[in-house]
């Protein structure tokens, strides 16, 4: 009985040194599980001529885990439909997405793994801050890089083999100025953002900034935080007490649904204007619609829009993952095609290195023009590596939204 | 070699090991490095794990060695990380090597976060028990709101500040936003390396351990096991508790700048300075062994490789991740896994020194 124990002990503390082991020999069997994985949404890829594999990072877990499932979605469809049509200069696409938490250093983390299953082009990442430390490992080992959704000006400004699908920070502040200008929808302006967030911060800096010299007078500019974004009450009170004729929320849609609700208790009811980050808003839970009635916001994509072009995405990212896309999903889909485009100019092949792929792909960015969805007459790429394309105003009517141009 | 081991004293075998242990790490890493054995996610988590592993001594000195609790370590590490990439992005074309600018950098960090240890430790560690581990935890998350509204320029007039927005910054048009905000502070020169993480390491060990066996160090321990009788035998409770929880600050500042300098985007979020990180840092702490350095070594490394490794797993990872969290605290600290693993473990152990022996 008591060799049976001593054998049983030792038989359990090899187990967990095996264990242990285990967790290091991971790295190694990963690499060929996950492509295996990965390789389901590019069937038959062996029949061609190699495959391309490209990577993105984004948040699947944590406070912003829906932007990151959003465009995990958006490029899944577009790289489907690749395949599906031949891939790209015969290569098969291979697309995989790993979580980063929206956390810089997590993100770097999601980079470095994807290097090792063998990226060669990179296709995000998806929040600001997680883009910013992501481009500088991009431009320390030459990779093709672009961004769907990473708005501030620090994700691609300081390199030249970073680009941007989206509008910067700068670029929405500035244009929402300009078109509350141009259109008179209103002078006197109140501004209710989040200081704490990098996106919502970009846009009001800009938009002040340009505000001025339009002429738009800011007689209210109220800030809340992360921590603090339930209750916006004061902010709401001061903005009415200014005299406000419209309050510009360049703010994400979850907490302008709040300020909506909170403004109609007040009976505060001035123009509200937003930016990318409000699209979603019909779609939240809970939320009265009627009361975002009148809403306008600046979005290069709309669910509704008419064209056939949207319609037929709409319908697809419906059918396959049961949910109506948001703005990033779409993102991510016209990135998928950017770099499609950029790479078929580029005359790409399988048994080019991810530097070499990178130069290539920097020249041919700036050739292309991408007949996509978030971008009504093309878009276009200068050496910024900023997307030249004009904002669509939509405003929200009877629960839909409708193009204001 | 061996009559030699015999003879030493305990604790000395013991700090043996723990300095031995971090040395043989870094021979076998920086082999695989040279070599290029060695993975780019495991390679891009060096400097990391050294930065948790910094974090999890230094939390150990308060935590078990001065036996208070602190929840707001991360706020440490944020004044550190900030105050030391503030420097290194004012000064980067200024000092010339870059070694010595980094080491600057670490010096400022490590002393900006000890003044704040300080501070917060005159009034504070007056507190006793919860109480000071709400007021830590109060800290941390005002340094984090502080940080997210302090705007800091630089143009040919001079340094500009504000907490209000860049545009009341007023600077000139050549004028460059250092600290933007919750946009942090972008383009840190990424002068952190494995190397220099792994000294850091052993240096705080040698502090911790050497004040743990010094006449403070024992002063600080009898006031953990019995305040009433330290404060009877004339030991300035004040004095000793400040002096452990401003040489821990500064540690975690010296954490938080190689931290800032290994990212080139530093901002305070909830995710790495909240105090979601504070009490990460005491999983490690309470994992590892209260009072424990080696063995909080060993949990900071695991658990920050845990979910990289992981990754294979997707949509399961952080799932998995929480249950491999609970399982190890039970195995480690149960009543009942504790007399198991005595009893067979130790059993073991016994036997195969019989053994040597004969």
């Amino acid at each position: 009985m008591k060799k049976m124990k001593k054998f049983l002990s030792l038989a359990l503390a090899s187990a967990l040194a095996a264990g242990v082991f285990a967790g290091c020999g991971e790295e190694k069997t990963t690499e060929s599980s996950d492509s295996a994985q990965s390789s389901s949404s590019s069937s038959n890829s062996d029949s061609s001529e190699g495959t391309l594999k490209i990577g993105s990072m984004g948040p699947l877990t944590g406070d912003n885990a829906a932007y990151g499932e959003a465009v995990n979605n958006g490029a899944q469809l577009a790289v489907e439909e690749i395949n599906a049509d031949g891939g790209i200069n015969g290569m098969q696409v291979e697309f995989k997405f790993e979580d980063d938490e929206s956390d810089a250093e997590k993100a770097v983390n999601a980079y470095n793994s994807l290097k090792d299953w063998g990226m060669q082009l990179v296709m995000g990442a998806v929040t600001s801050g997680a883009c910013t430390a992501v481009s500088a490992e991009t431009a320390n080992d030459h990779m093709f890089q672009i961004t769907p959704s990473g708005t501030s000006m620090d994700c691609v400004a300081p390199y030249d083999n970073v680009f941007r699908l989206c509008f910067s920070d700068p670029a929405q502040g500035t244009k929402s100025a300009e078109y509350i200008a141009t259109k008179g929808l209103a002078t006197k302006i109140a501004v209710i953002y989040d200081s704490s967030d990098t996106y919502s911060s970009g846009i009001y800096q800009s938009f002040a900034a340009e505000a001025k010299n339009q002429g738009l007078e800011i007689v209210a500019a109220e800030a809340f935080t992360a921590d603090n974004k339930t209750d916006f009450s004061v902010q709401l009170q001061k903005a009415k007490d200014s005299g406000a004729e419209l309050v510009f929320l360049p703010i994400y849609y979850q907490q302008a649904s709040a300020i909506l609700q909170q403004a109609d208790k007040m009976g505060f009811a001035p123009q509200w204007f937003g930016c990318d980050g409000m699209d979603g808003i019909l779609g939240v839970e809970g939320f009265d619609t009627s009361l975002a009635e009148g809403l306008m916001l600046l979005t290069p994509f709309a669910t509704d829009a008419s064209d056939e072009k949207t319609q037929n995405f709409n319908k697809a990212y419906e059918e396959e993952f049961g949910i109506e896309p948001i703005q990033f999903a779409a993102d991510a889909y016209d990135s998928i095609y950017a770099i499609k485009l950029a790479a078929e100019d580029a005359g790409l092949t399988a048994d080019m290195d991810a530097s070499e792929m990178c130069d290539k792909m920097m020249e041919s960015m700036l050739n292309i023009n991408l007949d996509g969805l978030t971008g009504v007459d093309g878009i276009t790429w200068d050496a910024s590596g900023e997307p030249n394309k004009a904002p669509k105003g939509v405003k929200i009517e009877n629960g839909a939204y409708v193009s204001m141009d | 070699m061996i009559v030699m081991w015999k003879k030493m004293k305990k604790t000395t075998r013991s700090n043996i090991i723990t300095f031995g242990m971090v040395i043989l790490a870094y021979a076998v890493i920086q082999a695989m490095v040279m070599t290029g054995n060695i993975s780019s996610l495991f390679k891009g988590l060096l400097v990391p794990v050294c930065t948790y592993v910094i974090l999890a001594i230094s939390l150990n000195l308060v935590v078990g060695i001065l036996g208070e609790l602190s929840l707001g370590h991360a706020g440490f590490m944020c004044v550190g990380a900030f105050a030391s990439a503030f420097f290194s992005k004012t000064m980067q074309g200024v000092i010339a090597p870059d070694g010595l600018r980094f080491f600057l950098a670490l010096l400022i960090g490590a002393a900006a976060a000890g003044i704040f240890g300080i501070l917060i430790g005159i009034p504070v560690l007056r507190l006793k028990g919860d109480y000071l581990a709400i007021v830590t935890l109060a800290f941390g998350e005002i340094i984090k709101n502080v940080i997210n509204v302090l705007f800091i320029g630089k143009d040919a007039n001079g340094f500009h500040f504000s907490t209000k927005d860049v545009i009341s910054l007023n600077m000139e048009p050549d004028g460059v936003v250092l600290v933007n905000g919750p946009q942090g502070i972008t383009g840190t020169p990424k002068d952190a390396t494995f190397t220099i993480g792994v000294i850091l390491i052993l240096i705080t060990l040698i502090i911790v351990i050497n004040l743990v066996n010094s006449r403070s160090g024992r002063a600080i321990m009898a006031i953990r096991d019995n305040r009433i009788a330290a404060e009877s035998i004339g030991i300035n409770i004040t004095k000793y508790k400040l002096m452990a929880f401003a040489i821990s600050a500064a540690m975690a500042g010296c954490a938080g700048v190689l931290y800032a300098h290994n990212l080139s985007s530093l901002t305070a979020t909830p995710k790495n300075f909240g105090y979601n990180m504070s009490i990460m840092i005491l999983v490690f702490v309470v994992l590892g062994g209260i009072g424990n350095i080696r063995g909080s070594i060993i949990a900071a490394v695991i658990l920050t490789l845990l979910p990289e490794l992981l990754r294979g797993l997707s949509d399961y990872r952080m799932l998995i991740y929480a249950i491999v969290l609970i399982v190890m605290m039970l195995f480690n600290w149960a009543p009942k896994a504790i007399e198991w693993r005595e009893k067979y473990l130790g059993k073991l152990k016994h036997r195969k020194k019989a053994a040597k022996e004969a």
